[in-house]
């Protein structure tokens, strides 16, 4: 994912000077070499050094100018919040702050480097808006939309490389709408980033038992497409929330509140992260199914 | 505050007249406000009068149509009080504006918000400036517009962990157009910097360690201020020093923190209204 955010980045800066990506000591790998050599004076490294980073795309931003910030999640959200909440969400400035290996994917280097409550902590600050691309392409999508937009901030929450392709027969993207990678008629399993590859297995295992699934990427988290979630809720007898967060702030707990103020006829269940820190270690799917997030676990849990 | 600087100017004489009548109006003006409110940081505001009178009216060039190619920025956000006056005396806020600071009328809070007539960014929050500082010169270098940054930082938030990480970042990536003046009146909330936090001095000289030029003045000689802005030799970011008294003007204001939130009773107030019509 981070290869296409920086391919796709790359492309808009071509077109628009006023791209600039202020990165602290990481370098997202692939066509960022591109970007920082064609355009030395709009890669910008701090350092170690988060809050200025984020101070300084305020400060592009304050001048007209459309700049990223990136690094690992926990470093581009939670080191330099007050700048995050100030600087980006009080000024309402078109800033993307990049939250790269989100979630628990950096599965090896411990609890410092797990964001797994980045949803709750992004989509309560004012003017915030979350996108959570599910696969390499839609990542292009999202970039490409950042790198547009003048609404306000946004979280671009992406995973870190080798994502298989999910979206190739998908509908269009579209911020703020949900976006179906297959439609079926009596299962919807709501899910966006990584993770999603887990609700697509789960579509194919319940598909083998006969029954049509649709598997929905809610990319665009903040503000979430309540329309679309109500549709989802009323169309299907079981819907399933997939989310690599924990249990409170995310898309679980927002769609469980949705469903109970439309009194949806659906049978609803959701599979989150747990409401605790991470000590044990192994590959990105070891601590998932650490915390209750496996294909196994979650297919027994809906039968 | 856009548009080309080709026709901006800058006053090559520095009338020191002038400036002291206008700091002494913007004195009066203040405490005049501070009768209508409690909440002010009156002190802050009287100890970098000079300084923002100086960055407006000496040191930012115009344009003919009144904009201006250059920008300032309040980064100690809790002294704003002294740029709303400023404001309202080159039109941009309306006295109006002014008389219903903090009230549910107005739209001019205790600290500098974003959207309001010439407030460059929110800063109640201290150590959030000098990056904000950072990116918008870094922006007008980009675009070749020649515009220069100026920022008044509390020596209170030259504490913080953030202001350092934008020096080291300003003069790193060689940000030549940022004058920076440190308001250096030595008192934060609980008592004088110098003795709650000896180490913080020197402070002149850790700024040239972080490849700044670094200069130490009288912060209410409005001329010493001038003169080492215009005096400097451009290719680094420039730190100006500014030896300061909070509450400057108002003897019993003077080093003493309370009125870093007090408002004068209406005693205190005539008495101030006499030693600032006597420093005439």
């Amino acid at each position: 994912m981070r290869n296409t955010f920086s391919e796709a980045l790359y492309q808009e800066a071509t077109k628009n000077p006023d791209i600039y990506i202020v990165v602290a000591d990481i370098s997202p790998a692939g066509s960022m070499s591109k970007f920082s050599s064609q355009y030395p004076e709009r890669f910008i490294n701090v350092g170690v050094a988060e809050q200025s980073m984020i101070g300084i795309c305020a400060g592009l931003a304050l001048k007209g100018c459309q700049p990223f910030a990136y690094t690992i999640a926990t470093f581009s959200l939670y080191r330099p919040f007050e700048m995050v909440r100030d600087d980006l969400g009080y000024q309402n400035l078109p800033v993307t702050v990049v939250g790269m290996g989100a979630g628990i994917i950096y599965s090896t280097l411990g609890g410092t480097h797990h964001t797994m409550e980045d949803i709750a902590i992004a989509g309560a600050i004012p003017n915030m808006q979350i996108v959570a691309p599910c696969d390499p392409a839609e990542c292009t999508e999202a970039t490409r939309w950042c790198a547009r937009q003048k609404n306000g901030p946004v979280y671009l929450r992406i995973g870190k490389a080798g994502e298989p392709d999910l979206t190739r027969s998908a509908e269009p993207w579209r911020f703020g709408k949900l976006r179906y990678l297959r439609r079926g008629e009596d299962v919807c399993i709501l899910s966006y980033g990584v993770i999603t590859k887990m609700a697509m297995d789960l579509a194919d295992r319940l598909a083998s038992q006969g029954k049509s699934v649709s598997v929905v990427s809610a990319h665009t988290v903040k503000p979430l497409d309540r329309e679309g979630i109500i549709e989802a809720l009323q169309r299907h007898r079981q819907v399933i929330v997939i989310e690599e967060h924990v249990p409170q702030g995310g898309l679980a707990p927002q769609t469980k509140q949705i469903a109970w103020d439309i009194k949806a006829p659906c049978r609803l269940d959701t599979f989150t992260l747990q409401d605790s820190f991470i000590h044990n270690y192994g590959g990105h799917n070891d601590l998932l199914a650490a915390h209750g997030l496996s294909l196994e676990r979650i297919a027994a849990a809906i039968a | 505050m856009s548009g080309t600087n080709a026709m901006a100017t800058r006053s090559n004489r520095f009338d020191l007249g002038s400036a002291r009548e206008r700091c002494r109006r913007f004195r009066r003006r203040i405490l005049d406000i501070s009768q209508q409110v409690s909440a002010l940081h009156i002190g802050s505001a009287y100890s970098c009068t000079e300084i923002v009178d100086c960055i407006y009216f000496a040191l930012m060039r115009r344009n003919s149509d009144g904009g201006s190619p250059d920008t300032f920025l309040m980064s100690k956000g809790h002294g704003c009080m002294i740029q709303y006056v400023i404001l309202e005396e080159l039109g941009i806020l309306s006295r109006a504006e002014l008389d219903a600071y903090c009230t549910p009328e107005g739209k001019l809070g205790v600290h500098p918000d974003y959207g309001n007539p010439g407030i460059a960014a929110a800063t109640g929050s201290l150590g959030h400036g000098l990056s904000m500082v950072c990116g918008m010169a870094l922006a007008e270098r980009g675009r070749k517009t020649g515009g220069t940054i100026y920022t008044v930082l509390s020596d209170g938030e030259v504490q913080e962990g953030s202001t350092w990480e934008a020096t080291m970042m300003a003069s790193s990536l060689r940000l030549g157009n940022i004058v920076a003046f440190m308001d250096n009146n030595d008192f934060q909330s609980l008592g004088r910097t110098s003795e709650t936090h000896p180490s913080f001095y020197p402070v002149v000289e850790k700024f040239r360690a972080f490849g700044w030029e670094a200069v130490e003045v009288d912060g209410h000689d409005s001329r010493a201020l001038f003169e080492a802005v215009t005096g400097r030799d451009g290719d680094k970011p420039l730190m100006v020093v500014a030896k300061t008294t909070k509450g400057k003007g108002v003897s019993y204001m003077e080093n003493v923190p309370i009125w870093h939130y007090r408002s004068p009773n209406k005693d205190e107030y005539q008495q101030a209204l006499r030693e600032l019509e006597a420093a005439r």
